[in-house]
């Protein structure tokens, strides 16, 4: 017993199974993400006047990592294109560079998470407010380094004893609804990286042995995945505008 | 020579496990369309008894309120602690029961049984397939399904007990209640909706890529079409309903305001004012998009086994096969288009308002097309008054009740006067419980030879039939009266704060009349729930002892799953199925007999 069109295209929809499966899929990642992108924008809509703060990300690393992604779009393509050129050492090299691209992605924007969450505001008992990175910590001193202001080159060191806070509060989600939504964003975006990494890493890994055996059935197995991928890079070409440009 | 015997006996018993699967693969791990279809619909029949019995507890509270529950109280107490208190139901657990009686019906009852179960079990078979497009994330699909279903339930056990927010869990109510219930709520829920999404891919491709050769489009039988629809709707809709449990999660776990406006003080929040900023309103319109396709998930596959058992027992063609098809492929695309009639008491605004008071007017033509064809099927057939005939035909009548009472909630001035009141209670119950649940006993009833070989006897299904069908009117009718005299749903006390008993001349109070529909309901739903004995033990009874059937297809219908073995084997079919005609070729003119199977030459 074998169910038909796993490997062959059915003839009138000139489609295999997992085709047909992976754009079902994708249609409803698409209703996924686009409900947060439409919860984003109603957000940010009813935000008042002036609130919704800018610059907070920094752009530079942003574009670096939206070629990442770029690239490992190309190179997913490339390795498709190689097995059905029948070069499997080919294959190997492309697949790999898209692996190393992920896992590049992910580094960057833990780096960046990393950032946020060291970036403090702290208000103090007499009203004033300290925004800046976190140094220090102590039991009862805290120091700050402030971002530089404008004529400055390098922002200055700020020491605050304890005593004198009133709410000291990272950048993480909680800190406001901007940054609650680009967490949620670029979290789950992360986790989409992350799984399309270990899929396409078992591909190309212990995976690849059905090469030997199936081979057309391999390379439809890393076209399906390489669908994924552009999807992938796909959200991240809107989440990159939308969260550091706009 | 006797360990001689001993030995060869092993070698015997070892082969057999060799060619037949062990119990563990055959049942629990199967990637067989069938036995799947068989583990949602027994898991999904258990949870519509559970989901039940909850309401039959809430009825007590509502008809005798603040009383101990007669006896299951001390149970309750010992299981469920301090919200049970003294065998009495409080607030907190008629909250929590009210929230997880629609949760359960709706996620882990009617939705996995319409569409998982019969979708499982009888779609591959109509089309003539061996077996679903992607057996083994059939499996998943009823895995992530089963260990959704365990976290809601465990959630009665936790302390502070289940999610309380209703089933439709609307911030901020359901961030700012202190217990854990709603945060098992939402997780249980990513499993429920991965289970179906997985479900939906599945049954999408299969009925595009597996399709017999010859079974045209328009060859498939009504109910393909209507699990088809059925299932673009969950691959479509529940996606922003996970965006919004992600988000709700957030606001529980992480401290986000998405759905919490600013300014909103909440007592106990580790003394930090939340940040603000949310919008209460993004979370009802996330969970409506969802909610509204939702109902048509409910109703579709419903519908598509009335018309399988009406044609059947009808012994004629499906009155306007294409006028159903267009119809059921309308509602589909409609149902996106229609959420925010939900929220007319939202103050969203009165152009929004009107445009959703426009599409949902559309969109009860073609649920009126269809459910006309049904009616016109019936006219000059030889009809046959078996049981899966008569829930059928019950069916019509309960599902147009349902359908018409809606109207008032459709449109936007009368809903202001209506929302939120019994009259909606009994307007959705109408539609989903002797609707969709009466069309799948009558699945249950019609198919039950096919998975098992045996006939369930024919009286204790009647039985069944006439008590539910006169309970369940006692139970919905009276909410009709109740909703329109100003009765407001989700009262722990069953309105007794608001009655003309405890508040002597105000104005609107409710009346001893009013209140005392309280213990009718009751008690008919007491009797409803007495009434699913006969089949309860019908159903288990008959496999044993039921009535073997003598043919393959002892109803004598037109569509491929009749033209298997009882029960089917693994790869269904025993020799290779082709198409040549339409599904309901019933008293052809020069057939010999009544009906011509598809795969007839």
């Amino acid at each position: 017993m074998e169910i038909p069109y796993v490997t062959h295209p059915r003839e009138d929809t000139g489609l295999f199974n997992a085709k047909v499966g992976i754009w079902l899929f994708l249609a409803s990642e698409v209703m996924l993400f686009g409900a947060l992108f439409s919860s984003y924008i109603l957000l940010r809509v009813g935000a008042v006047e002036g609130t919704w703060p800018h610059g907070l990300l920094n752009v530079p690393i942003g574009t670096v990592n939206t070629l990442v992604l770029i690239i490992s779009s190309m190179t997913v393509v490339m390795a498709w294109a190689s097995l059905k050129m029948n070069q499997f050492s080919k294959f190997k090299i492309y697949q790999g560079i898209t692996v190393l691209c992920a896992l590049t992605f992910v580094s960057i924007k833990s780096f960046e998470y990393r950032d946020k969450f060291t970036h403090y505001e702290v208000i103090l008992n007499n009203g004033k407010v300290v925004d800046g990175h976190l140094v220090e910590r102590t039991k009862d001193e805290v120091v700050i380094h402030e971002k530089a202001k404008a004529g400055e080159e390098h922002g200055a060191e700020v020491k605050i004893a304890v005593a004198d806070i009133k709410k000291m509060e990272n950048y993480g989600p909680w800190h406001n609804t901007y940054l609650a939504i680009y967490f949620t964003l670029t979290g789950l975006h992360a986790l989409h990286v992350i799984g399309g990494a270990v899929v396409i890493g078992f591909l190309w890994g212990p995976g690849s042995k059905m090469w030997k055996t199936d081979p057309e059935r391999f390379t439809n197995r890393i076209e399906v995945s390489g669908l994924f991928w552009h999807f992938v890079d796909l959200v991240w070409i809107f989440l990159f505008p939308v969260l550091y440009l706009l | 020579m006797q360990p001689t015997t001993h030995g060869s006996h092993h070698a015997g018993v070892h082969e057999a496990h060799h060619e037949e699967l062990g119990f563990w693969q055959k049942y629990i791990f199967s990637t067989d369309h069938k036995v799947i279809g068989i583990q949602y619909g027994i898991t999904a029949l258990a949870f519509l008894f559970f989901g039940f019995c909850l309401m039959m507890l809430m009825r007590w509270q509502i008809a005798k309120p603040d009383q101990p529950v007669p006896f299951f109280g001390a149970l309750l107490e010992k299981m469920l602690g301090a919200p049970a208190a003294g065998g009495k139901i409080s607030s907190d657990l008629y909250n929590s029961f009210g929230a997880m009686h629609g949760t359960i019906m709706v996620f882990l009852g009617v939705v996995p049984l319409a569409f998982a179960a019969f979708g499982n079990y009888v779609v591959p078979l109509q089309i003539g397939a061996i077996d679903m497009a992607f057996p083994r994330i059939n499996m998943v699909s009823y895995q992530s399904y089963a260990v959704g279903g365990v976290i809601m339930v465990v959630s009665f056990f936790i302390p502070g007990g289940a999610a309380q927010a209703g089933w439709t869990s609307y911030s901020p109510l359901a961030t700012i209640i202190k217990t854990h219930g709603q945060l098992f709520w939402i997780i249980g829920m990513v499993f429920l909706i991965t289970s179906s999404l997985l479900g939906a891919v599945n049954f999408i491709a299969t009925i595009i890529q597996l399709r017999a050769p010859g079974m045209t489009w328009m060859r498939l039988p009504f109910f393909v079409w209507a699990q088809f629809v059925t299932a673009f709707l969950l691959l479509l809709a529940f996606p922003p309903l996970e965006a919004a449990a992600v988000l709700q999660l957030m606001d529980n776990v992480a401290g986000t305001s998405f759905f919490l406006p600013s300014g909103l003080s909440i007592t106990g929040h580790g003394g930090n004012p939340i940040s603000g900023g949310g919008s209460p309103l993004l979370w009802q319109h996330l969970f409506w998009f969802l909610g509204h396709p939702e109902v048509y998930v409910l109703i579709l596959p419903g519908m598509g086994v009335v018309a399988e058992i009406l044609a059947n027992n009808c012994r004629k063609p499906i009155w306007g096969y294409k006028s159903l098809v267009y119809s059921v492929l309308a509602i589909g695309f409609l149902s996106f288009i229609v959420w925010a009639h939900h929220m007319y008491l939202t103050g969203m605004g009165t152009k929004i308002s009107t445009f959703f008071q426009t599409t949902t007017m559309i969109i009860s033509i073609p649920s009126v097309v269809i459910l006309s064809c049904l009616f016109l099927s019936l006219w000059g057939g030889s009809i046959r008054f078996n049981t899966p005939m008569l829930f059928a035909l019950a069916f019509l009548p309960m599902f147009g009740i349902g359908g018409l009472t809606g109207l008032p909630l459709g449109f936007n001035y009368s809903d202001l006067y209506l929302h939120d009141t019994y009259y909606v209670i009994a307007h959705f119950h109408y539609v989903v419980a002797p609707g969709t649940i009466f069309a799948l006993f009558a699945g249950v009833y019609f198919w039950y030879p096919k998975a098992t070989g045996r006939m369930m006897s024919e009286f204790w299904g009647k039985v069944h039939f006439w008590l539910s069908l006169l309970f369940i009117n006692l139970v919905f009718q009276p909410m009709f009266a109740q909703g329109m005299a100003g009765m407001i749903r989700r009262m722990a006390d069953g309105g007794a704060n608001y009655s003309s008993a405890k508040v002597p001349g105000a104005i609107g109070g409710l009346s001893d009349s009013i209140i005392h529909l309280n213990t009718v309901v009751s008690h008919a739903a007491w009797a409803l729930g007495l009434a699913q004995l006969p089949f309860i033990f019908n159903f288990f009874w008959s496999m044993k002892h039921g009535k073997p059937v003598t043919s393959d297809n002892p109803w004598e219908a037109t569509t491929l799953d009749w033209q298997t073995p009882t029960p089917p084997p693994h790869g269904n079919f025993t020799k290779p199925i082709k198409v040549y005609r339409g599904p309901y070729e019933y008293s052809v003119p020069g057939q010999a007999k009544d009906f011509t199977p598809q795969n007839q030459p």
